[in-house]
């Protein structure tokens, strides 16, 4: 388990972290979740004692990471993928990182075949691919076996396989009752991945509880209405306590109302309808909602004076 | 301990490095040595006397000096610029014992080094400085200490450019400022009056290397070989000390 509390970490001027509280359970994969910017790697840093917090502390099991006597066999990481010497081998790196921590050289091997590089093992990592270099460095945080593992941004350079592999990969390491803690800025992918999710927008905690829970509070089921008479329609389904929403298109969006009940309404009034369907808004449009305030860099629309501009 | 010879074995500058500091250290013995012994006849009776063949076949190991703190340099600051720092201090979160460990790997490894390439340079200069042209032996007074000596200034350097390392965290920047105090510090000092220089010139590590090199003193204007030397031992301590401050202070 790793407990984080009231994490502050200061840039000069720009607060990356900001009073961050969480915990994140044993036996299941949790999600990390932020925009870009938003902390999330300031964050594993500091657990991993890489980086000081101003105020708070992070502790694994109780306790702090730089009181670790062998921190490779109690937590693993990948932070950044890249992040080794180009002209040593993959396994060279491995084993100056196993002799650290008394892990035997057989362990070595063994990483660097579950994580599929055993063709590559004895080739300098400056000709790693991107892919690659994410392997190695889930290889180098699997190697003292950790009951705690971080890993940011794992699937980042990963083909369809690769990121297959690591979904699978981390949820085999949750069911065997470890803690697995998982950054990414795809919401899509921590809905396939995790079960229990952390949130952040700037450096503040947004939200944490389990992905079914996210998904009932943030992600609501509506019915999709079009019909030539809304008005009409919009007094009689209030009326039957539904929550609607005009959308830019003219069609209205339904909630707490089902979509039988939408059409046995319109049928009794008269009202004809174009189209009745029931939508469930993604988790994708939760996560943009909820962290549409936080975002750091917006990209900018490109739309009216741009578009004409092109269009000439 | 083991991981970080690991890691220096493993880098194939490490290797390349080396071999290059030998080849040059080596070549200039036999070329300096060489040159006197082929010119000795059209030398001044003032020169042949205060001729010092101990010194003559070390004037190699100021390149060893050179590129010792390089190497010194890049066992440090290639972990930054690759950020295998990271790995490095998840693997080990006791920074201090990080540094601890890296200088005494760096200093076994820059002292073999070292003494191999001063015993060398001597064996080989002293056997191309023949008859009539004087050579020394071991035996004579302040040779081992001057050969010795030359070896330990390599390997205290190799630390000192590793602390400055520490500190600056940045390959150029560190090589920069290792070449400076080495070299171009005394260069411009020598540009200036001696009065003001001369105080400032004693303390810089090319003086007091040429002090430990030479059999004859260097009289008023450099300490006596082991005073200076224990003065170098000062900077390397200090550098080290400082970078070992600030590894622990910053975030890596």
């Amino acid at each position: 388990m790793i407990d984080v509390r009231g994490v502050t970490k200061r840039f000069k001027d720009n607060v990356a972290v900001d009073d961050l509280h969480f915990e994140v359970p044993t036996g299941v994969v949790t999600g990390f979740l932020g925009p870009n910017g938003s902390g999330k790697s300031t964050t594993m840093r500091i657990i991993m004692g890489l980086d000081h917090a101003d105020q708070g502390e992070a502790v694994i099991n109780g306790t702090p990471y730089r009181k670790l006597a062998q921190p490779l066999r109690e937590v693993g990481a990948l932070l950044e993928a890249k992040a080794i010497h180009p002209g040593r081998t993959a396994f060279n790196h491995l084993w100056f990182l196993a002799q650290t921590n008394g892990i035997p050289r057989r362990r070595v091997h063994d990483v660097i075949e579950l994580v599929g590089l055993d063709q590559v093992a004895n080739r300098r990592v400056g000709k790693f691919s991107l892919g690659m270099g994410q392997r190695l460095g889930i290889a180098a945080a699997l190697l003292g076996d950790p009951g705690t593992l971080l890993f940011d941004e794992p699937i980042n350079g990963l083909d369809p396989e690769g990121i297959l592999w690591v979904r699978n990969l981390l949820k085999g390491l949750a069911s065997e009752g470890r803690t697995v803690f998982v950054s990414s800025h795809l919401m899509s992918e921590m809905a396939l991945t995790a079960d229990h999710l952390v949130v952040i927008g700037r450096g503040r905690l947004i939200s944490t509880g389990s992905v079914g829970e996210f998904i009932a509070t943030n992600a609501g089921q509506y019915v999709r209405v079009r019909t030539p008479r809304p008005d009409e329609l919009e007094g009689l389904l209030e009326a039957q306590g539904a929550q609607i929403r005009r959308e830019g298109d003219g069609s209205l969006s339904v909630s707490n109302l089902s979509a039988e009940q939408i059409g046995i309404t319109s049928g009794n009034a008269g009202i004809s309808l174009y189209e009745l369907s029931p939508q469930s808004a993604s988790l994708e449009d939760a996560f943009m909602e909820m962290t549409r305030d936080s975002v750091e860099y917006h990209g900018q629309r490109l739309d009216g004076a741009t578009a004409t501009t092109i269009g000439k | 301990m083991r991981a970080e010879w690991t890691k220096m074995r493993t880098v194939r500058s490490t290797v390349w490095t080396l071999l290059a500091m030998a080849v040059i250290t080596l070549g200039i013995a036999a070329l300096a040595t060489s040159t006197i012994a082929s010119r000795w006849n059209t030398f001044s009776p003032l020169r042949r006397l205060t001729f010092d063949p101990t010194s003559m076949s070390l004037r190699g190991l100021l390149f060893s000096q050179l590129i010792i703190g390089v190497l010194g340099v890049l066992v440090m600051s290639a972990e930054y610029g690759t950020g295998t720092i990271r790995a490095t201090l998840a693997a080990e979160p006791r920074r201090a014992r990080v540094l601890i460990a890296k200088s005494a790997v760096f200093f076994v490894l820059a002292a073999v080094v070292g003494e191999v390439l001063a015993f060398g340079g001597f064996a080989i200069g002293q056997s191309l400085l023949t008859s009539p042209v004087p050579h020394a032996t071991l035996s004579q007074p302040g040779v081992l200490r001057a050969v010795m000596g030359g070896g330990l200034v390599i390997a205290v350097l190799g630390l000192f450019a590793l602390g400055l390392a520490t500190i600056i965290r940045h390959s150029a920047g560190a090589i920069t400022a290792y070449v400076g105090v080495l070299l171009v510090v005394p260069i411009i000092l020598q540009t200036l009056p001696s009065s003001f220089s001369e105080p400032i010139l004693k303390f810089m590590p090319f003086t007091i290397s040429n002090a430990m090199t030479s059999v004859a003193s260097q009289g008023s204007t450099a300490f006596s070989p082991w005073v200076g030397f224990s003065i170098l031992v000062g900077y390397a301590i200090v550098s080290l000390a400082i970078g070992g401050w600030l590894l622990a202070k910053r975030d890596a």
